[in-house]
């Protein structure tokens, strides 16, 4: 009865008070179970030379065939790269990149011929490539009301504070709110075959389809629900302030129009890296005999608004084709294959190691 | 004003209790605290006391008026109520560091401009942490205040003014000034002061068990001097006023007076006080009147919640996490710095939301910005994560089956939960000797009487045969509670039908019944009452000496040569008659209650000629020497007092009735009325003094009748002897149904093995004791004073009346020292100077031997006392006993006044063996690089002989000696002992290089060191040297130090080495020391619980300390070491990622996370696994720990917290994070890649390096490694993939919808991911497999080979040791020169 008082309520610091003849007779004997007495059969994972010998062989294994893949596939995808922000004084551009107001109403426009070496035969993708522009920035990337993107009709007329200050103009809201929206990319990129016969024949560009299918159906809605009339469902808004038009004239086709704009949605959908790209068309292949860009001189016009000078960024036009694996990108195969071949090489090294040392302690280890 | 006095009081009190003394009261804090009470006692002496009335009589407004301040009895242990929990706990959370920290960062996130995150996700981790640890601190709370209930609401029966009975009330309803009614068996509900017992003789039992897990019954005395006593108790007529200290917490004290209407001031003391919660034993009834209520009672005042220490490893883990904290501001600096300089760079680009900042402000609200993001840099959850792993590692100590003590039922105990990992760092170890070494259940193994020994042979060989089956011993032992009826009263009656019976046979006898016992007894032994205690083999010799009092002649004429004096006779009688009666044990037995005087058959008249024979030496022992060169032989005496013992069974019994006269009555009565009371007393006094006057002519005449008596009579001498066999046979029955409850096991040693020469103590009342004398019969010796036993005198006496001469007699039992100083020359005569002299030096030979022998020693010595100085000695005590301010001082005075002269009757040795395993033990420990240091308060011989037997000392070591009378000596003796050790170092080195192989050479050096010795090494000058020294030698032995001085040396060691220290101890004397190591251990043996109490582990057996250190010691530690190291490392990784993005986001503080992806990914997705590897992992098995406890050491030289491991992880972090965000950089770089479709495959794959990174540091992995690391990386994929499904509008502005259901679509991520696991994990795999195989496998090695080698030292040791001389012994001894031959004996 004793040693009964004496249990863990003592360590409150209570006097524990038993019963009067309170005998119980419980035997305090732990209970002799695998887990109790951490005896649990367990796995002893001791790595030694011997034991992570085969791992790294086998990763080696692995690796170097998955990078070799990875490295022939994004050799064989073709991409096209042209710079036409106009910083040399050379560049078709020089002259739209000098003198800049987000409203002028004269749009200044360049033209830049290139010439594509390679034919490209499945669908092309055409982006727009920004350099040291930093969508990622904290207070950027902030800077936008969901909600009202949502199609909620109460943030659209009371955008969200975390959209100051491209909340409010003129005292009427700014539909879409915030920074992202207000700086969004309003380049007009135009490509044209130069037919070795001398005409410029326009290559047809698809608008849609170039967004995630979540966020044109599901995160982007026009206010009022499926009211075709997106003017007076805007009404009493105001555009954002750089715009030159308000949201609801991105483009005629109402399914391609207001906040479900897709030019807008992957604008709005911030870039990781300050240099970026962002999907502007796809150039759909047409069928099977004629490749989708053939070899040849092409014309690109731009329609120059975006001004990236102050901040000494880059614009790019990039015609990509892609693979399963995404992009041109040849350092995965690369790491892979030299990831694979330190592997490989270590796993020699192990080799010998573990044949110089490792016999001898063969027998601790099983005795373990 | 009393109030303000009350917590003055109360302030001096925690200032105690702060230097370091606990409620047990160390002597020296003693007297300093009643010196200032003295001083302050003139102007604050109102407040200091508390007057208590009756709450039901004449007094009711004084009653009113006085104890409107004293607290009730209802107690509160809660902290909280419902109103004040939420403000109370938070109030109470927000006093922790790492809760402030938090609230710092949800504030700090309100502020606009920094804002990191959605204002709620940063109150995330607060509100976890908090309501996490409310819920912990309410489920406690509710758990207390359930208990409190219970309490409050049980019933105890109190006394009604206005019913005038008792009725039931709760335990919370009872005031100060209740009159309490207990029975048996109930709990006492307050403080109250013991008004009446059911008991005759006014005395009740209490049990403490619950105050101090003592189960030994302490006797409680009725307040003397109420004019009730005796008839039953009415409160009504209770008008005294009691006058008391005010609540103190010091439970061994009270002090007071009562002031009976008449006047009459009666001083209270604490064996007047019955103590909450304390339970009422072996008494019907008893009524007391409350006199502390509630928290004001001192079982309350004693209640302090769990011990609170810091581990080592914490203290190293707050460097750590200061280096984190440092980190952190660089991190967050850089940050500022780089979004200053990127702003400045661009000036007003079109993503720029707020462009007129300048660029060091923004830097500046940067800094704070980054706080917020990279917090988990900080592991703040961390410290919850090591409370939580903490508990666990408890959790599987306590439920270990190698710590579980069959016989007790006692499983290990952790009071203190935080120092687990201590375990694993014990460089010293600091052990008591008795009851830690050795098991503490004395038994008596020889003893020295009139300076001839008896080595009791048969004893000895009694011991042997239960060294080999104590286990049995010890679970066959009977206890008061066990409730057995043993054997009934009648079992006297039919014995007598047996025939002869030697004594020897005798001893075997019980065991059938033991078995019998052993059936139902409870598997606790509490009352130290043995099988191996209770008997002791007589030694012949001495059992034929001591029949002599009572048998017939024949004995004599066979061996006369060997025939002992009557003085010697005499001694022998007194001594066992100290044995039994000087000691506080309390009779009890299981088939009647104990406080029963059972019925006495006094012999009527043949106690005369023992009584003369003992009034002939009752003055002057040696006044026979004088007169006769020959002490003549007592050849009648023993014959009639034979004879006359046919009668004892005819002759009318009487009963003993206790003796109205109590001290007070008795000093003032003085020796007339002696004579008068005879008539009352039997004839025991009245022949006392009648023959006191003519002693020497009586004795004269009855020597000469009795031999003739033998001569005519020879038949009846054959019939005599026939008779005492039987009634030893009766008597060895009736032994067993007496139980004795002793305060020490010693105690209760002595007792038994005076009863094996049937001298039993029967029966105890306050003031008489009833003993059994051979040959005489049950005897009646009042008992005057019990002078207790304390550790400064060292000793303990008993006044009686002499039953056989009346004189005034002083019992003293103690240590051997004392006695021998106390025991003076008499002054007499040449010869009996010469006699006593060499009685003397024949028991300090003995008692030499003993020592040696490793045997407890104790002095047993008496004084004679004339009435007279008997007066004048009484009154001083009566005046001690009666002073309130200064009692213990007094007492203690005139103790010491009394303890003087003392004639030495003789020494007993005790043996205390060795526990089970203890030499495996230590040799484990010392095997495993542990010191050990033996402290013990027992002789050096003994010390050094336990030593031995634990194989602390072997037969190779070299013995230290220190001891020296002055600090001069002892600085130079500690010089000496220095050079002797450098010069055996050279030496030693020197022989190991020259003859390696012969393997010949001194393994260490032992240093034994006395206490008054150590006092001077102690001190501020010598300590270095002392230091020094001690570092030189293998083990260190103090001997005869006090608990002071154990905490000295304890702290020295802490201190100026910085090791980890472990104290072991079991008793009192060992609290302060258990509470200055680093890890104090207790062990629960037979001295109480004080011990256990200030430990922070309890074991039952010290051999559980080898399992407790070198498996769960070592588990603990590097499980809690590696855990820790792996949460630093997973913070460091993960924060980093983020950190690698602000490179490219500007230093703005961008996350590429869904801020609750983030926040949850420390709290939920990788908490759970850290705390299953820091509670299950298992680097080493533990049978091989055991087997080879080199590794424990290994473990702590190559330690896995170190400052490099810190910094290894750091790097390691740093690298995967690097490959962790840099592989998705580049595979996703100048792509069109979302923000956060660029962070979802960073995620994923840091979590998955994460686990598998734990996967590679487990050393096992069980079903619940598993299961968790799949839940949690289960947990983590569904979270996400449910998250960007569900999630349209939420979470701004890091919205995740569609992000990874579209990435998980991709190959691109799985092949990021694949590539980034394994870049990341591959250096660490390739680090653990070297370590491992390079290593590792030396460690394993040398291990194994000191294994061998250690064998085979072994063997060769032995080899040497047979061959080899003592020529290696260098003892050393300024002072004592005297005692190196016998240290070169007890080498050998």
């Amino acid at each position: 009865m004793m040693a009964s008082s004496y249990n863990a309520k003592d360590e409150d610091g209570h006097i524990t008070v038993s019963g009067p003849g309170g005998s119980t007779l419980r035997s305090k004997k732990p209970e002799n179970t695998a887990f109790k007495q951490q005896r649990l059969p367990a796995w002893q994972p001791i790595l030694t030379a011997g034991t992570v010998l085969p791992a790294f062989f086998i990763i080696g294994l692995i690796f170097i065939p998955i990078g070799i893949g990875l490295y022939v596939t994004s050799n064989n995808i073709k991409e096209f790269e042209i710079d036409y922000t106009g910083v040399d004084m050379s560049s078709p551009c020089f002259n739209c990149s000098q003198n800049f107001s987000w409203n002028s109403t004269r749009p200044c426009t360049c033209t830049i011929p290139f010439y594509l070496e390679q034919p490209y035969e499945s669908n092309v993708f055409m982006y727009y490539g920004l350099s040291n522009f930093y969508q990622n920035h904290r207070r950027y990337v902030k800077s936008r009301d969901d909600s009202q993107l949502n199609g909620d009709m109460d943030s659209l007329m009371r955008p969200s504070k975390e959209c100051e200050p491209y909340a409010f103009h003129e005292n009427k809201p700014i539909a879409p709110c915030g920074a992202i929206a207000n700086s969004m990319f309003n380049d007009t990129l135009e490509l044209f075959y130069n037919d070795p016969n001398g005409t410029k024949i326009p290559i047809p560009l698809t608008t849609t389809g170039i967004a995630w299918w979540t966020d044109k159906h599901v995160k982007f809605r026009n206010p009022g629900g499926n009211n075709p009339n997106l003017t007076a469902v805007f009404q009493g808004t105001t555009k954002p302030v750089n715009w030159r038009r308000p949201v609801y004239e991105l483009d005629a086709d109402p399914e391609n129009d207001g906040f479900i704009n897709e030019d807008f949605i992957v604008w709005m959908r911030t870039a990781a890296l300050p240099t970026f790209r962002k999907l502007y068309r796809i150039i759909q292949k047409k069928n099977n005999i004629v490749p989708t860009l053939p070899r040849g001189n092409y014309t690109l016009e731009v329609v120059y608004n975006y001004p990236v000078r102050s901040f000494e960024g880059r614009k790019r036009m990039i015609l990509s084709t892609i693979s399963w694996m995404g992009g041109k990108n040849p350092f995965l195969g690369i790491a892979y294959i030299t990831v694979g071949s330190v592997c490989f090489f270590l796993g020699v090294v192990l080799l010998i190691i573990h044949h110089k040392y490792g016999n001898r302690n063969n027998s601790a280890d099983i005795s373990n | 004003m009393e109030r303000f006095h009350w917590l003055q009081h109360r302030c001096r009190q925690l200032l105690a209790g702060n230097s370091g003394q606990g409620w047990y009261s160390v002597p020296d804090g003693l007297s300093n605290k009643s010196s200032l009470d003295n001083h302050n006692s003139q102007h604050r002496f109102r407040g200091k006391r508390r007057m208590v009335l009756a709450c039901h009589g004449p007094h009711q407004q004084e009653f009113q008026a006085v104890s409107k301040n004293y607290k009730g009895n209802a107690i509160r242990t809660t902290k909280y109520n419902l109103l004040t929990f939420i403000p109370m706990n938070l109030f109470q959370q927000f006093h922790r560091a790492a809760n402030l920290y938090f609230l710092f960062l949800a504030l700090l996130n309100w502020v606009p401009v920094v804002e990191a995150f959605q204002k709620e996700i940063t109150m995330i981790p607060l509100l976890v942490v908090l309501t996490v640890i409310a819920v912990k601190d309410a489920l406690e709370d509710y758990r207390r205040y359930l208990f409190d209930k219970k309490v409050n609401n049980s019933v105890v029966r109190v006394f009604c003014g206005t019913q005038k009975t008792y009725i039931d009330q709760c335990w919370m309803d009872v005031r100060v000034g209740d009159f309490v009614r207990l029975s048996c068996n109930e709990i006492i509900p307050a403080d109250m002061l013991l008004l009446y017992s059911s008991d005759p003789r006014g005395v009740c039992y209490i049990e403490t068990a619950n105050l101090d897990g003592e189960t030994n019954l302490k006797q409680r005395e009725v307040v003397s001097g109420l004019p009730f006593q005796g008839v039953e108790f009415t409160p009504e007529s209770f008008h005294s006023r009691i006058e008391c200290e005010n609540p103190k917490n010091d439970l061994s004290r009270f002090r007071g007076y009562i002031e009976h209407s008449s006047g009459v001031r009666v001083g209270l003391h604490s064996s007047n006080l019955l103590l909450r919660s304390c339970t009422i034993r072996n008494t019907e009834t008893v009524i007391g009147i409350v006199v502390y209520a509630g928290h004001e009672t001192k079982a309350m005042m004693n209640n302090s919640g769990p011990r609170y220490k810091r581990s080592k490893l914490e203290k190293r883990l707050n460097t750590d996490v200061l280096w984190c904290v440092f980190l952190l501001l660089i991190m967050c600096l850089s940050a500022a710095i780089g979004h200053g300089l990127w702003l400045k760079n661009h000036s007003d680009p079109v993503f720029q939301v707020d462009g007129e900042m300048s660029p060091a402000l923004a830097g500046f609200y940067v800094f704070w910005t980054m706080i917020i993001v990279l917090q988990v840099l900080i592991p703040i959850s961390l410290y919850v994560s090591i409370e939580i792993v903490k508990l666990g590692q408890i959790y599987f100590i306590h439920n270990d089956l190698a710590l579980y003590n069959e016989q007790l039922d006692s499983r290990i105990q952790c009071r203190a939960l935080n120092i687990t990992e201590d375990l694993g760092q014990i460089q010293y170890l600091f052990s008591d000797k008795t009851g830690t070494l050795t098991e503490n259940k004395m038994v008596f193994r020889r003893c020295s009487i009139f300076g001839v020994e008896y080595p009791h042979e048969e004893n000895a060989r009694r011991l042997e045969v239960y060294e080999a089956d104590s286990n049995e011993a010890a679970g066959c032992s009977v206890t008061l509670k066990s409730g057995c009826s043993g054997k009934s009263l009648s079992c006297r009656s039919l014995s007598c039908n047996r025939s002869s019976v030697s004594l020897h046979t005798l001893t075997a006898e019980p065991a059938e019944e033991e078995d019998q016992l052993s059936t139902h007894v409870q598997p606790r032994s509490s009352a130290f009452c043995s099988r191996m205690t209770k008997e002791v083999v007589p030694d012949p010799q001495l059992v034929r000496k001591f029949n002599l009092l009572c048998s017939p002649v024949v004995h004599l004429t066979e061996c006369c040569s060997e025939n002992p004096s009557s003085l010697e006779l005499t001694y022998i009688t007194d001594f066992f008659l100290a044995l039994a009666i000087c000691n506080s044990v309390v009779v009890s037995s299981p088939s009647r209650p104990p406080h029963e005087v059972p019925e006495i058959q006094t012999p009527l008249k043949s106690l005369e000629e023992i009584k003369l024979m003992f009034q002939r030496f009752s003055f002057s022992p040696f006044s026979a020497l004088s007169s006769h060169s020959i002490p003549p032989p007592i050849k009648g005496s023993p014959h009639s007092c034979a004879s006359r013992l046919f009668t004892r069974g005819k002759t009318g019994s009487l009963t003993f009735s206790t003796p109205p006269n109590d001290t007070t009555d008795r000093s003032d009565i003085g020796q007339e009325s002696k004579l008068e009371t005879t008539n009352h007393k039997g004839e025991l006094d009245s022949s006392a003094v009648r023959e006191r006057e003519d002693a020497v002519q009586m004795e004269d005449w009855e020597t000469d009748d009795n031999f003739r008596d033998a001569k005519t009579n020879p038949d009846m001498a054959v019939q005599a002897v026939e008779n005492l066999n039987r009634e030893i046979a009766s008597d060895g029955d009736t032994h067993h149904e007496l139980l004795y409850e002793a305060e020490s096991p010693d105690e209760a040693a002595l007792v038994h093995a005076a009863q094996a020469y049937r001298c039993t103590l029967r029966g105890r009342s306050a003031d008489s004791l009833l003993v059994d004398l051979p040959g005489l019969g049950s005897l009646a010796v009042p008992l005057l004073h019990i002078l207790p036993f304390d550790s400064n005198r060292k000793r303990m006496s008993v006044v009686v009346r002499h039953p056989l001469t009346g004189q005034v007699v002083v019992y003293t039992k103690g240590a051997d020292s004392v006695i021998m100083d106390l025991a003076e020359t008499p002054k007499g005569e040449e010869q009996a100077l010469d006699m006593y002299s060499h009685i003397r030096e024949q028991t300090q030979k003995h008692l030499d031997t003993y020592a040696r022998e490793g045997l407890r020693t104790l002095c047993i010595a008496k004084k004679g006392l004339d009435e007279k100085e008997y007066d004048v000695w009484l009154k001083g005590q009566l005046l001690a006993e009666s002073s309130i301010e200064n009692r213990e001082e007094l007492l203690l005075e005139s103790a010491e006044r009394l303890e003087t002269n003392l004639t030495l009757l003789g020494a007993t040795g005790i043996v205390d063996r060795l526990q089970e395993e203890v030499p495996e033990t230590i040799e484990t420990l010392q095997r495993a690089g542990i010191k050990v240091w033996v402290l013990t308060g027992d002789k050096q011989e003994t010390a050094i002989n336990i030593a031995y037997a634990c194989k602390l000392l072997h037969a190779s070591d070299q013995l230290l000696t220190a001891n020296c009378g002055s600090k001069d000596a002892c600085a130079a003796l500690l010089e000496e002992l220095k050079l002797e050790v450098q010069c055996g170092e050279g030496s030693l080195t020197d022989l190991t290089a020259r003859v390696e192989s012969s393997l010949v050479s001194v393994t260490g050096f032992i240093l034994v060191i006395d206490g008054q010795t150590l006092n001077w090494a102690l001190q501020e000058e010598l300590k270095s040297n002392f230091l020094e020294l001690t570092c030189r030698c293998k083990a260190v032995i103090c001997c005869r130090s006090t608990p002071l001085q154990k905490s000295q040396v304890v702290q020295l060691i802490r201190d100026q080495l910085g090791v980890m220290t472990l104290a072991v101890g079991d008793g009192a004397n060992d609290v302060s020391m258990i509470q200055v190591a680093d890890v104090g251990i207790g062990i629960s043996g037979q001295e109480g619980m004080q011990a256990v109490m200030s430990s922070d582990f309890a074991i039952s057996r010290f051999k559980h300390l080898s399992k407790l250190l070198l498996v769960h010691g070592h588990w603990c530690y590097s499980r809690l070491a590696n855990m820790i190291l792996y949460f630093i490392y997973k913070n460091v990784m993960y924060v980093n990622l983020l950190f690698w993005y602000q490179f490219f986001c500007g230093f703005s503080g961008s996350v590429m996370t869904n801020s609750w992806v983030l926040i949850f990914f420390n709290l939920l997705f990788t908490s759970i696994p850290p705390l299953i590897y820091g509670i299950l992992d298992q680097d080493i098995p533990a049978d091989t720990l055991m087997e080879l406890p080199e590794l424990y050491q290994a473990a702590h030289t190559s330690k896995v917290y170190v400052p490099n491991m810190f910094w290894i992880t750091v790097v390691d972090a740093f690298y995967q994070s690097l490959v962790c965000f840099f592989v998705p950089y580049f595979a996703f770089a100048g792509s069109d890649v979302g923000e956060l479709s660029f962070g979802s495959p960073i995620n994923a794959s840091a979590l998955l390096i994460i686990l598998l990174h734990q996967v590679i540091e487990s050393k096992t992995l069980t079903w619940i490694h598993v299961l968790v690391l799949l839940l949690s990386g289960g947990f983590y994929f569904g979270f996400v993939l449910l998250f960007s499904v569900i999630c349209v509008t939420c979470s701004p502005p890091t919205n995740p919808l569609g992000v990874e259901t579209l990435q998980m679509c991709q190959p691109l991520f799985y092949i990021v991911c694949a590539l980034t696991i394994v870049t990341a994990l591959l250096p660490r795999l390739l680090f653990r497999a070297l370590h491992n195989t390079l290593y590792s496998s030396a460690v394993w090695k040398s291990a194994q080979m000191d294994k061998m080698d250690s064998e085979e030292y072994c063997r060769k040791m032995q080899c040497c040791t047979l061959s080899r001389s003592r020529g290696n012994r260098v003892p050393v001894c300024a002072d004592n020169a005297g005692l190196e031959p016998s240290m070169a004996e007890v080498v050998s």
